[in-house]
């Protein structure tokens, strides 16, 4: 693995020089949903997570924070419109449901590549836990895709993403108390468990907020429910990313974190960006980013008396990698499909906890409907309808 | 923007990616499909069940004015067992006719930034323009005619405009070319003369003959919009073969 230091130290652009318009958020032009490599689209997906997580965490300060208000409110305001920028790169084409196959591709390539980066042990084996179940919701979603609209889910994740079961949907949903896990320590963990911990909480917070508000749309009960069904496996999964955060962290050494996290994610980007103009948005962001950290970083130094450097010297790996993970999720489906929680612990089926098997139990005992949308489906391109053999 | 559709790099299908597609479908074959639990439903025997259970509509056709005695003069115009069919049909067309508006003035400004039209096919696609707005007032003044409120949205008027949404989609994306959103445009115009010639049937049923006066003409205007869209349509995808 190959690394990188002293990408922090930058200064990047001043805060007064992040300036934009409406037509140039709001008028952007969009990505192809037909030409544009899917990785293009995977990174606005995540970046757009990482955006509205960077709000949401900075609203939640300001609400403990009385001399923090102003200079939240300021970050924030780049930060809308960077997140508008980049979320409004995703062209009316794409249905919301093919949206969501996307989403769960994100989810899938970016949470394996994170894994095989994260050096604490633990904090991997949590990101190859969710991993598996992300990897199921796209199974469940490519079948509901091809029998409620008659899509084939490939057209969007375009050969990079395998389209099979992993651990049953069905299964996944546990007792609260089973999805929260032991975090990093704050004084001993690498500089990159806590980026990775920030990056993944952050993209997986806005796949539950997009299913929660996209769900409503279907009129399909069969959809309706799905969507129901997954958001509340995406909450499980924001808990369980969520825990692997040090509590302890004050609240601007989490903002300090969070930029940093920022920075490297659209380094990661620009690094590997094939799309010439959005490439060029990654860097303009990327130099804002830089602007934001060193802010924060004067911030630290005045509320804390604390050297910004103490959390962010070191080297980190030289970015998060955007390419299909395929061999590395087969293997993981192969040894770890049949994992199950208990507390902290990732344990055995047979071992699992009663609280999670009595709450499973009770949610499915009217019926589930990822197992309804996806019996007997098998993806082949082209829809199940293409099936020659068939003779249809 | 590009007003033909070019051979390019879409990556949406199989041959773009002969390696990893390969290897996807051998993997898809080898892997067992879904099978299901005991008592969990098909999606079928879901849908049936959730149609069963919804004791629910979308809405109702909210009750003229002449019903609730507010305009008692028009009671008698109303007739036939159902006369919230008439008005949610006539509201339908209304909505319907609204939508047509609006798409018309989407086409008119994509034609102006591609600059593809002569002045005299400008023309003709404002005159269909007005046409649209002048059938949604003939429909107005039925529904008043029979003391219908005509700004209520019935439920055929709510379901048209989900129905309509993708077209709005189409036609408005300013990459979407002209002979794409025409193609969009003869859903909408096929649509609106079967919707007519229902309304003329239902009106003529019902005994309202100035109404049905009124609807033929409209659906005499529809017909050449009709044959326009699909003319200028088959030309724009003959030109570019």
């Amino acid at each position: 693995m190959t690394t990188i230091s002293g990408l922090f130290d930058n200064k990047g652009t001043p805060l007064e020089k992040q300036q934009f318009t409406w037509k140039e958020i709001g008028g952007i032009k969009p990505i192809s949903k037909l030409d544009d490599d899917a990785f293009t689209r995977v990174r606005i997906i995540l970046m757009n997570g990482i955006e509205v997580d960077a709000l949401r965490l900075k609203h939640i300060g300001a609400r403990f924070h009385r001399d923090l208000r102003v200079p939240l409110a300021k970050i924030r305001r780049i930060e809308q419109h960077q997140n508008t920028m980049i979320n409004w790169l995703l062209s009316a084409d794409h249905s919301p449901l093919e949206t969501t196959i996307a989403y769960e591709q994100t989810a899938i390539e970016i949470t394996a590549a994170v894994a095989q980066t994260e050096p604490d042990a633990y904090q991997a084996q949590a990101y190859r836990f969710g991993l598996l179940e992300d990897f199921d919701h796209l199974y469940r979603y490519a079948a509901l895709l091809d029998r409620l609209e008659g899509k084939d889910a490939n057209n969007i994740l375009q050969c990079y993403t395998d389209i099979l079961p992993g651990r049953p949907t069905w299964l996944e949903h546990r007792a609260p108390e089973d999805d929260v896990r032991n975090s990093y320590n704050r004084k001993d963990a690498a500089l990159i468990t806590k980026l990775h911990a920030a990056l993944i909480t952050a993209a997986e917070y806005q796949t539950h907020d997009y299913y929660m508000n996209i769900g409503p749309l279907f009129a399909d009960p069969v959809a309706r429910q799905i969507y129901a069904e997954i958001a509340s496996m995406e909450e499980q999964h924001v808990t369980q990313y969520g825990s692997l955060i040090d509590p302890e962290e004050t609240f601007i050494e989490k903002w300090l974190i969070h930029e940093a996290m920022e920075v490297y994610t659209y380094y990661s980007c620009a690094q590997q960006e094939t799309n010439p103009r959005i490439k060029a948005i990654w860097e303009r962001f990327l130099d804002y980013e830089l602007g934001h950290l060193n802010y924060v970083k004067e911030i630290m130094k005045k509320y804390e008396r604390r050297d910004p450097a103490e959390i962010l010297s070191g080297t980190i790996p030289s970015f998060v990698t955007f390419a299909s993970q395929r061999d590395y999720v087969r293997e993981v489906l192969t040894n770890e499909v049949d994992l199950r929680a208990n507390k902290t612990e990732y344990v055995p089926r047979e071992e699992e906890s009663q609280d999670s098997i009595n709450y499973k139990n009770y949610m499915n005992s009217e019926g589930n409907a990822s197992l309804t949308a996806s019996i007997g489906y098998k993806w082949l391109p082209g829809t199940e309808l293409n099936n020659k053999a068939k003779g249809e | 923007m590009e007003n033909t559709t070019k051979i390019g790099l879409n990556k949406t299908g199989i041959q773009m990616s002969p390696i990893d597609s390969k290897r996807l479908i051998q993997i898809t074959q080898l892997t067992p499909p879904t099978l299901n639990l005991e008592n969990n439903p098909t999606i079928m025997e879901l849908r049936i069940q959730a149609v069963k259970e919804s004791a629910q509509s979308i809405g109702s056709v909210p009750a003229p004015a002449s019903l609730t005695g507010v305009v008692s003069t028009t009671l008698e115009k109303l007739s036939g067992n159902n006369p919230e069919i008439l008005i949610d049909k006539l509201s339908e067309r209304a909505a319907f006719e609204r939508t047509g508006t609006r798409l018309y003035e989407a086409l008119i400004a994509k034609a102006m930034g591609l600059n593809n039209l002569t002045s005299d096919q400008l023309a003709i696609l404002y005159k269909i323009r007005d046409d649209e707005a002048r059938h949604y007032r003939i429909v107005v003044d039925a529904l008043e005619s029979i003391g219908a409120d005509p700004t209520a949205q019935t439920p055929c008027a709510d379901l048209i405009a989900v129905a309509s949404l993708g077209n709005v989609q189409v036609i408005t994306d300013p990459r979407s070319t002209f002979a794409q959103s025409l193609n969009t445009l003869l859903t909408i115009e096929l649509t609106d003369n079967a919707g007519w010639e229902l309304l003329i049937d239902l009106a003529d049923k019902l005994g309202h003959k100035q109404m049905v006066q009124s609807f033929r003409h409209a659906l005499d205007q529809e017909n050449l919009h009709l044959a326009t869209i699909r003319d200028w349509l088959k030309q724009a995808v003959l030109e570019q073969a």
